[in-house]
């Protein structure tokens, strides 16, 4: 009887209860979590927009602000996933044992993980969300497509928390985590489009760039904000689907082979 | 109703129908990679009793658990948890049981009622039954004015009454524990205690795991003693005591007065000339000599007329049998 660690993931909604355990904590710190996940987005984007609006009067025909307005929105949403399930999801599965007391209920591993997934993706489109309006409030964005946006946020938060979950069921420590962004997240974010168009980079990186998950957020958001219909939206869409349920169930399948044996 | 009766069944006593056992299992095994932890085990509880895993560290005890909760797959046998096979319905019967882990896992961010509350959701019970029910629990682990205290404030015993307070959030039939009160002060362990003989009297049954051998003897009605991932001996405490050491004990101790000699003249150097012909079986252990004996009075006559050597005389107990039978090294 060799578990298969690789069998697909089996939900229940069992999983609500173990949201709802972390939306009660965040609660409880909510004003402070918000503020926190909006400050460094803004400052990026009023710091570099103005700064290097200055230099650059048009990009694509808006403001470089407005421009950075798209890029800041997914940033602060991958950020914020990410962020969610490397370091709460790591204390809570492997410091604080809260996982260990779930499991001990009958929930399954599978809800655990998954609900960790849905919260990491829920906070995501909070601070998405929050950002949204600031840009909205400073009149950077056509509001004529603006809701749509939401929706995309909340598919681009389960993207980056599947991905980081991978990243969580494999580290031994916090300082793991150094690697993933330095690696992973830090170079996605300058070549996907946040701060410059992807299209001016050389064809080789603008080809690796379209394997990016990042770079279709933005090829999503950035029409929409500014009041267009995105092109090959099913194909972006399909891209970051795709991510988000391989690495899903990837991460639970490495997440099992670490806690049940 | 014209259907014959069957007098037999009918003229029997009026024992209640035994209630079907919490947890069966027969031939467990579980290897991590060629490293075999369990090695076939059966174990058959009795609904309503209180049954004692024991064992070293390293016996097995805990992976035998996390085996019965369906935590970790077996690598061969079966296990039934309330009726249901697992790991398959492992879900479906952990609604019916309650566990204390061996590490606190409270939620740090909650107040003792706040854990309580959202431990009750895992089971999907509803917000309005589990708040009825809140008082109560706080009440039998003695926490009724630490309500709305935060967990950091509370002391390890506190903490562990908390803990059993939570596991019983959704009335278990079987309520597992495993070493609940390591680490606790001797007040901490009778409450603990006495929490638990309070369960067993209303009916659930209770499966603990220790190496507090007065644990396990006040408390059980039936005992394992595990070691090397099998059992070694099983029964009451009385029986297993019965069944595999001598009933009496004396532990001799101290200088032999005039018999010096450069190798020592302890009590190892009396044992060595003396135990032998005076009790069934000895162990000398660093400078004690264990004499494990049917009949003590010659015994005791003798070191009498042993100046310097001291003694105690004692009723063999669960600890003897646990040491001759896992042996008196250390386990890390």
């Amino acid at each position: 009887m060799t578990p298969n660690h690789w069998r697909l993931p089996l939900l229940s909604r069992r999983f609500i209860p173990v949201w709802q355990r972390n939306f009660l904590v965040w609660r409880k710190l909510a004003l402070p979590s918000v503020l926190g996940n909006l400050a460094d987005p803004v400052i990026y984007l009023f710091g570099l927009g103005f700064g290097i609006g200055m230099l650059v009067p048009e990009v694509g025909g808006v403001s470089y602000i407005s421009f950075l307005a798209a890029g800041m929105v997914c940033y602060s949403t991958m950020n914020s996933a990410t962020f969610e399930v490397l370091y709460s999801s790591f204390s809570r599965m492997h410091v604080q044992r809260t996982w260990d007391a779930i499991l001990n209920a009958p929930v399954s591993l599978d809800d655990v993980v998954f609900a960790e997934l849905m919260w990491a993706a829920s906070k995501a489109l909070l601070s998405g969300a929050a950002i949204l309006l600031v840009i909205s409030l400073f009149g950077l964005v056509d509001s004529r497509y603006v809701l749509w946006v939401l929706p995309l946020i909340f598919l681009v938060g389960l993207t980056f928390g599947a991905l980081g979950l991978i990243v969580t069921a494999l580290a031994p420590s916090y300082d793991f985590f150094m690697y993933y962004f330095t690696l992973f997240i830090t170079p996605m974010m300058l070549v996907s489009g946040v701060f410059f168009p992807a299209d001016q980079l050389p064809p080789f990186i603008r080809a690796a760039t379209t394997l990016l998950p990042l770079s279709h957020a933005i090829e999503l958001a950035r029409p929409l904000l500014l009041g267009r219909m995105p092109e090959q939206t099913i194909v972006h869409l399909l891209v970051l689907a795709g991510y988000c349920s391989v690495a899903f169930w990837l991460a639970l399948a490495l997440t099992r082979r670490r806690l049940l044996k | 109703m014209t259907a014959p009766r069957d007098s037999a069944t009918l003229s029997t006593p009026s024992t209640p129908p035994a209630r079907p056992s919490p947890l069966l299992i027969h031939g467990l095994v579980k290897r991590y990679d060629d490293t075999e932890v369990v090695r076939g085990i059966d174990l058959e509880l009795r609904a309503g009793e209180c049954f004692t895993l024991l064992g070293p560290n390293g016996a097995g005890k805990t992976t035998t658990l996390r085996c019965a909760l369906g935590l970790t797959a077996p690598s061969a046998g079966s296990i039934r948890l309330c009726g249901e096979p697992v790991p398959e319905r492992a879900r479906e019967a952990r609604m019916r049981v309650g566990i204390v882990p061996q590490m606190d896992n409270l939620d740090p961010d909650f107040t003792c009622a706040e854990n309580l509350l959202v431990y009750g959701r895992y089971f999907g019970l509803a917000d309005a039954e589990i708040k009825a029910r809140i008082p109560e629990l706080l009440a039998f682990a003695g926490l009724e004015n630490k309500r709305d205290a935060r967990i950091q404030s509370l002391s390890g015993g506190m903490k562990r009454r908390l803990t059993l307070a939570r596991a019983l959030v959704n009335r278990p039939e079987l309520l597992v524990l495993d070493e609940p009160t390591t680490g606790l002060d001797p007040q901490a362990r009778h409450l603990i205690w006495d929490r638990l003989k309070q369960l067993i009297r209303g009916g659930t049954t209770v499966l603990l795991t220790t190496h507090f051998m007065d644990e396990a003897e006040r408390l059980s009605d039936h005992l394992a003693i595990l070691d090397n991932g099998r059992v070694l001996a099983g029964g009451s405490p009385r029986e297993v005591i019965a069944g595999h050491i001598e009933p009496q004990v004396v532990e001799v101790f101290g200088e032999w007065s005039g018999h010096e000699t450069a190798a020592g003249g302890g009590a190892a150097a009396w044992a060595n000339a003396h135990a032998a012909a005076l009790s069934d079986r000895f162990e000398i252990s660093g400078e004690t000599a264990f004499c494990y004996l049917h009949d003590a009075a010659p015994m005791l006559a003798h070191l009498a007329t042993q100046p310097g050597l001291r003694y105690l005389h004692r009723p063999a107990n669960l600890e003897d049998v646990f040491l001759k039978l896992t042996g008196r090294d250390l386990r890390d």
